[in-house]
């Protein structure tokens, strides 16, 4: 494979290119959502596609992927036009994308689901089950995984289940391997696996695509960095020619000042103490997943909660919403009095609200409109005596979706119809609707782009100085260390580490994190 | 590329409209309307009587319905509402033919039983989480199984056995005939008056109370709406519950029909209601769909069977047409977008 990196995205006529794709254009129902936009990749280059949501990253990825068809430009495989009519065509040509939402057969073993759909067969049609499974095992090998592959995938953590999935698109031979947000599952060490990994597809002369909102990351493996804004390419440039306020202005269109605001941090009376709290596993009751945490919260302030995968973090805020029911147990008090975690709706009454670090999963209700998925969970305020009153219900929203800058076609339009940032507006919405004095944030920056990233910062401060207190959880380390007045570090459950402001790096956490 | 609020244009309104389940299940009564005005065997479907019959023929259907669409929103199922209506009806004519109870009593009593069930089906699904298809699929056998065991496998009727096996025949309650009557001079029937009070209650239910936006928020994501503080369980038994209340109005309805309460009545009724209200566009994974829908699905089957009756069809091509049709509709509804 030939070395040939060309500064200019122009020169796709050349033979090294992998893909070109040129003068791409795809509208919805009227509404052109890509225009004009130019894109190509080498052979054993990372090309990073950044940009807002909405911007039309993914709406260009589902175009290469063969999911649209009817679209404008033209798209040239190895110098041959290539017009995919559907997702297995474009598969077959070699191009493979691997989605933020894993597409594995749960219950299939890790063999099956590499070899799903072609399965080698002997004489008479019976499986080839031995062959499949050498096979399986030797992809695995090569990107240094090794597990039983015998296994059903769902027993395998997230990260894992993203390796298998790498696997697969290599058993295609695929020369062309889209990565759309991989590392928002994954943890810090997760993540280098990950990135030695695309070291190794590289090797192999394959061109990478990954989509990333994440500035480390995108520096830490770009070769080359396209960035797009509604709909069109604003540039192209090798990643140590843009520096890093350069390609944020690309992305936003706009200065922004500074990553992060500045924090007052002025810190009222204790309102949350936790004492002795112990979590147990549903599965099994006689293990605990949570085992004797004891922390305070005080108004105004922001405590971060660090931890890798499977440190309990994400665990104890659900045991604290009550979302465990009675499985979590402790001495807790809220504001003064005695709180005893029991239901969802018992914490909302006392005012703590809890934004999940899943949205699809557990945020948003998808076939209801944006303003009932602002009232859902103060839909008692909204309905005295039981019967509904819609017009109080607009009038909220709406001044909700104001303040947080909602960008909707209407606001009777489908949730599922909004993008991931504005989505993350329309859960905060509704959690500020029931008037909270604690906020459990779970990753509330989790696929949400820069400019919005901003603002949920601004809101975090806004909040706090109103005097909310907000348990944070976050898996990109700067934002946990400008954000947290406080971090506890956790490790298998427990506590392990208290940090102030300051005193804390990402050194220092990590090595808490991982039980040091 | 999004924009600000408001810029919802008429024109939009319109074409959301034609892409809407709604225009699409009118369109399929559309269609099936013309059959009938093309078939209208000499004229007998431009008679207005046809219409009524029409309607009092699918009444029973339609009650059952409208429970099933409140369950279904949930992304529920109910599989024993045929039961149910089994069960009740026997109770009923238990209670007012053998027992000689005022319709007062009898019809609130027959209302309890109805919903105990529909209660017990909720409380299996949400307590114990039970699928709803397994645990309204026990509730289907158990029901059945009462509906023999009260009325000792008889047909409970006006005619009652004596001890020497002759036949005494007692008189049939005023209830019965004013259920069977005839209002508006003669234009419309009760029973069908009775299906649209509870196309009514239903869309109160749905549209209008805080509980009936739960339904769809739990059809929709049953974890978020948790999280939110729905009383997911008790939404649930409050949906079984609702469709078991219509079940015995159905039963009741059922038994005025025949003037007997037949323990093998309602025998897979439960497919009926179910196609019904996926011809109407009511979505079986939940969150979506509506009790206008329903109501369209109830007439869409009913001109059907008349259509197909008026113009003499056998009753073997009558039901593989139905299955033809049934699955041109639910084609016709998912093609979407």
């Amino acid at each position: 494979m030939a070395e040939n990196i060309s500064k200019k995205s122009e020169s796709s006529s050349k033979a090294a290119n992998l893909l070109s794709m040129e003068g791409i254009g795809k509208s919805f129902s009227g509404v052109q959502v890509l225009a004009d936009v130019c894109f190509d990749l080498n052979a054993a280059e990372v090309h990073i596609l950044a940009g807002e949501n909405g911007a039309g990253k993914s709406t260009l990825i589902k175009i290469l992927a063969g999911v649209y068809d009817d679209y404008q430009g033209e798209i040239r495989l190895g110098g041959k036009p290539v017009r995919f009519k559907s997702p297995q065509e474009a598969h077959r040509h070699g191009i493979s994308v691997i989605y933020q939402e894993i597409s594995l057969v749960g219950t299939l073993s890790v063999a099956e689901n590499i070899f799903l759909g072609r399965e080698t067969t002997r004489a008479a049609g019976w499986l080839d089950t031995a062959g499949q499974r050498q096979q399986a095992r030797r992809l695995l090998a090569e990107l240094g995984l090794e597990i039983d592959i015998s296994q059903p995938v769902e027993q395998f953590p997230v990260s894992v289940q993203q390796m298998i999935e790498i696997a697969k698109a290599l058993s295609f031979d695929s020369r062309v391997i889209v990565m759309d947000e991989p590392t928002s599952t994954l943890s810090e060490p997760e993540v280098e696996k990950l990135f030695s990994i695309i070291g190794v597809l590289k090797r192999r002369g394959c061109g990478i695509i990954y989509i990333s909102h994440k500035m480390e990351e995108i520096y830490g493996i770009a070769d080359r960095i396209t960035v797009l804004r509604d709909g069109c390419r604003v540039g192209c440039a090798q990643s140590s020619e843009l520096a890093r306020e350069e390609l944020i202005r690309w992305m936003v269109g706009r200065e922004i000042s500074q990553q992060f605001p500045a924090r007052s941090g002025r810190v009222g009376t204790v309102l949350l103490e936790v004492e002795n709290f112990f979590l147990q596993d549903e599965e099994d009751p006689s293990r605990f997943v949570i085992g004797d945490v004891s922390f305070k919260v005080r108004e105004g302030e922001i405590v971060g909660l660090a931890g890798l995968q499977g440190s309990g973090n994400s665990e104890l805020l659900h045991g604290l919403f009550g979302a465990c029911g009675s499985l979590a147990s402790g001495e807790i008090s809220l504001e003064g009095e005695p709180f005893r975690v029991r239901s969802p709706g018992e914490s909302i009454r006392r005012g703590v609200a809890f934004l999940t670090n899943d949205r699809k999963a557990n945020g948003y209700v998808p076939e209801m409109s944006v303003t009932h998925n602002i009232t859902l969970a103060a839909l008692k305020k909204f309905s005295p005596g039981g019967w509904l009153n819609p017009a109080a219900e607009t009038i909220s929203s709406r001044a909700r979706a104001d303040s947080l800058r909602l960008k909707a076609a209407s606001l009777d339009q489908e949730m599922a119809t909004l993008s991931g940032g504005n989505q993350q507006k329309v859960i905060l919405a509704r959690w500020l609707e029931t008037g909270p004095r604690l906020l459990l944030l779970d990753e509330p920056t989790r696929g949400v782009d820069v400019a919005v990233k901003h603002e949920i910062y601004e809101l975090m401060n806004r909040w706090t100085e109103q005097g909310c207190a907000i348990l944070l959880i976050t898996s990109e380390m700067p934002e946990l260390l400008a954000m947290a007045d406080r971090i506890l570090v956790m490790c298998r459950g427990r506590l392990t580490e208290v940090f102030d402001r300051g005193e804390a790096t990402q050194e220092k956490i990590l090595k808490a994190a991982m039980g040091d | 590329m999004t924009d600000s609020f408001g810029t919802d244009t008429a024109t939009g309104r319109v074409s959301a409209f034609l892409r809407s389940p709604g225009a699409r299940a009118l369109a399929s009564l559309a269609v099936i309307v013309l059959l009938g005005l093309i078939f209208n065997a000499d004229g007998a479907f431009f008679k207005w009587g046809t219409h009524r019959d029409m309607l009092r023929q699918v009444s029973v259907y339609g009650i059952l319905a409208c429970g099933m669409t409140l369950v279904i929103i949930t992304s529920g199922i109910d599989l024993s509402v045929g039961s149910l209506l089994g069960f009740t009806a026997v109770i009923f004519s238990l209670l007012s033919i053998r027992w000689g109870w005022s319709p007062w009593l009898a019809i609130p009593a027959t209302f309890v039983v109805g919903t105990a069930c529909g209660v017990a089906s909720g409380a299996l699904i949400a307590r114990f989480t039970i699928q709803p298809f397994i645990a309204t699929l026990a509730m289907m056998v158990f029901a059945r199984g009462m509906a023999k065991f009260v009325s000792g496998g008889q047909k409970i009727s006006t005619a009652v056995q004596q001890a020497d096996g002759s036949y005494q025949y007692v008189e049939v309650p005023p209830v019965f005939d004013f259920i069977n009557s005839t209002i508006l001079g003669g234009n419309l029937t009760v029973v069908t008056l009775l299906f649209f009070l509870c196309v009514i209650v239903s869309f109160i239910i749905l549209a209008k109370l805080r509980w009936g936006r739960y339904l769809y928020a739990i059809g929709g994501n049953e974890e978020a709406s948790r999280l939110s503080g729905v009383p997911v369980a008790a939404v649930k038994v409050f949906a079984y519950g609702m469709c078991g209340l219509f079940c015995a109005l159905a039963g009741i309805c059922q038994a005025a029909q025949e003037l007997q309460g037949d323990p093998e009545a309602g025998m897979a009724y439960e497919l009926s209601a179910i196609a019904i209200v996926v011809i109407g566009g009511t979505s079986l994974r939940g969150g979506r769909g509506g009790i206008w829908l329903t109501l369209l699905g109830t007439v869409i089957i009913g001109y059907l069977e008349k259509v197909l009756s008026i113009n003499a069809v056998g009753e073997e091509s009558r039901l593989m047409l139905t299955g033809v049709i049934i699955i041109l509709a639910v084609l016709f509804q998912k093609r979407r977008g």
